[in-house]
This record gives C-alpha cells, structure tokens and sequence, in this order.
C-alpha cells in the first residue's frame, strides 16, 4: 500500500480525536457545539445548491455537444510536453477565476474518467493547492481600492504554477 | 463577470451542439446535470455538516485562537511592516488558519478586515493611496498559494463519485500545497530582501 495513503487515512480521524479531546477536556458541550455547528453546515450547502446546479448544467451542456472533446483535441500537442492531460486544462484555467465553476468542470471530469484515474487524481490535488488568482485578487484589493498591484500577480501565478506542477508530479507517483 | 462565464458556456455549448448534431446529447445532459448537482449536494451536506460540526467545537474550545497566536512568529517573519499583536495581525493569523481548516466563510471576512487594517497602516506611514503595499502583496501571493489542510468538499465530492478511497488524497494534497506555499514564501522573502538591498523604499 502507498504510504501516503496510509497517512491519508490517518489524518481525518486523528484531527477529528484531537478536536472532541480537548473539547472534553475543557468542560465544553461538545455534542451541543457539534449540532449548531452542523446546522450551519447545512445551510452553508443549501445555500451552494442554486450555483452548483446552474453550473453543473452549463458544463454538462459543453461536454454533451462535443466542445471539450474539440477544445482537448486543439490543446493536447500543446500541453503533452507537462504530462499534462490536455483535458484537464479548462479546468486549470477555469481555476483561476471562478471556484464554483471549476467544481463544475472537476465534476464533470470525476463523472468521465473516475476520481482515482490519473485525470482524477490530479484535478483532486491541482483543486486543492491552488486557488481562484484573478477572483481573490480582484475582491480583495477592491475593498481597498488598490488599482497598483506590483508583484502580486507575478507571486501568485508562480504559486499557482508550483502547485500545479507538484500535483502533476504527485498524481503520476500515485497512479503509477 | 459570472454572467459572461455561465452564459457563454451555455450558448457555446447549444450551438456547438446544434453543428456538430448533438442537440439530443445536450438535452439528456442539461436534465441529468441538474439532477446529479441535488443528489451530490445530499452526500455534501453530511460531510460539510459533520466538519462545520467539529470546527465549532474547535472555535469554543480556543483551538482557532490557539493556532492563530501559533503561527504568529512567523507571519512577523513575512510581514515585517506590521506590528506585532496589532488588529492587522490578528487578521492576518484568522485569515490563514481559517484557510488552513477549510473554513472559507470565516477565511473571507477576515481576509477583508486584515486588507482593510493593512490599509490603515499605509495611511499612517504616509504612503500613496492606490498602490498595494508590500504586505499587502505579501498577504495576497500567501493567501492564493492555497492553505488548505483538509479538502473537506473534494473528498465529499470524490465519495460521491464514487472513489475507492475519498480520503486517499489527503496527504499528497498536503504536500502539493505545501509546496506552493513554499515556493510564495520564498518568492516573497526574496522579493521583499532585494528591494531593501537595493535601497528602494519599497516595504
């Protein structure tokens, strides 16, 4: 067995013991937390559910017509040279901008080649070491009317790119 | 701007389809999509529910500001223009612990403040209004690296496709984040470091 996926395992349970122990151990209503806790849980994915189903049509209306398959057939020459699956790149560039759009198209590249083939494993680790460039920069230097922003774009692209490329090499490690 | 995305993968979508004869394909896929995104929002809302569960225990147990006050060394390490123990940084240490626990509702506002006190502090040093600070730059290239410890959402959204091991992913995500956040700090201790050798009054 893959060490990381024993160590992957471990994880979640030990968090989790860790969270309930010192709960405990403070005198608190752990189990009271836990359920107003939850219950927010849900209304954060209620509150989700109206975007997800628009875009999970959208992009399920582009992979039905054929678009990705033409899109993927342009890019993958381009892109071969990173052991990177051509059908993989509107998902990282979709990435930059928009999270819940990109959970679309991840979705839908779970549903075509499985979350454990090498495009699943990759978009599941480039999904979590990378983050939305444009959208997060635009936001947060509105609030403070930055119109400046110097070195930003170039750090965080290089960030974005390093996260991309550990993912390639860690996914091609995982899946042999 | 989302308007223009959504809308664009639609029409893109239906004429590409009407051209290519797979307007029936688009049909099917326009119903079963709005289908799968309810019955993957039903396995989602147990694994979230579960998680926000935990970190409100966490939250009352002084665990969140336990680990805010953890990390705060070596923020001071990355932000050498903002007071120690002031509201920027106590925005700042919210904002990244917030990220790494996977609480994306609680990393925004605090995020926000932290933008909004780091803007205060270019008043006071005089700088000009309009230009991004270093720390504030500092601040955004470590925030977009990605802090996230436990992708609660991917390992709900792997489950319901069905993967053999959802939590599989767990540890080699760690390290691929891991690794960009290395590198954007590295990036910014080299940045920050030739702007004062250089003598420009860039912090």
């Amino acid at each position: 067995m893959n060490t990381l996926v024993t160590i992957s395992n471990m994880i979640l349970p030990v968090v989790i013991l860790i969270i309930v122990a010192i709960g405990l151990g403070r005198k608190k209503d752990v189990y009271g937390l836990f359920i107003k806790g939850a219950e927010d849980g849900i209304q954060t994915v209620i509150k989700i559910m109206p975007t997800l189903i628009g875009l999970m049509v959208a992009v399920g209306v582009l992979r039905a017509s054929g678009f990705f398959d033409f899109l993927a057939m342009i890019l993958s020459p381009v892109v071969k040279v990173f052991a990177l699956p051509a059908e993989v790149v509107p998902f990282l560039l979709i990435k930059m901008f928009s999270s819940s759009a990109a959970t679309g198209l991840a979705l839908d590249l779970f549903k075509t080649y499985g979350t454990d083939s090498y495009i699943g494993t990759l978009v599941s680790l480039s999904m979590s070491s990378t983050e939305t460039v444009f959208y997060t920069m635009s936001v947060y230097f509105m609030v403070v009317k930055i119109t400046k922003t110097r070195y930003t774009l170039a750090g965080a692209l290089l960030a974005t790119v390093s996260g991309v490329a550990a993912s390639v090499v860690l996914a091609l490690w995982m899946c042999g | 701007m989302m308007s223009y995305l959504w809308g664009g993968m639609i029409v893109i979508g239906i004429v590409y389809a009407a051209f290519t004869g797979n307007l029936e394909a688009v049909t099917d896929a326009a119903i079963q999509s709005a289908q799968d995104a309810v019955t993957l929002c039903i396995t989602m809302m147990g694994v979230m529910s579960m998680w926000v569960g935990l970190m409100e225990i966490a939250k009352e147990a002084g665990l969140v500001d336990f680990l805010s006050r953890l990390i705060g060394p070596v923020l001071h390490m990355l932000f050498p223009g903002v007071p120690r123990k002031s509201k920027a940084e106590e925005f700042i240490s919210l904002n990244v612990i917030a990220n790494v626990l996977g609480l994306g509702w609680a990393a925004t506002p605090a995020g926000l403040n932290a933008m909004k006190e780091l803007d205060g502090l270019r008043k006071m040093q005089g700088k000009p209004a309009g230009i991004a600070t270093n720390d504030m730059c500092n601040f955004l290239i470590l925030n977009i690296s990605s802090l996230q410890l436990i992708p609660v959402n991917l390992i709900a959204y792997r489950s319901s496709y069905g993967s053999e091991n959802p939590a599989s992913v767990i540890a080699p995500a760690i390290l691929a984040t891991a690794f960009s956040t290395l590198v954007a700090v590295v990036f910014i201790v080299l940045v920050n470091g030739l702007g004062k050798k250089n003598g420009r009054a860039v912090s």
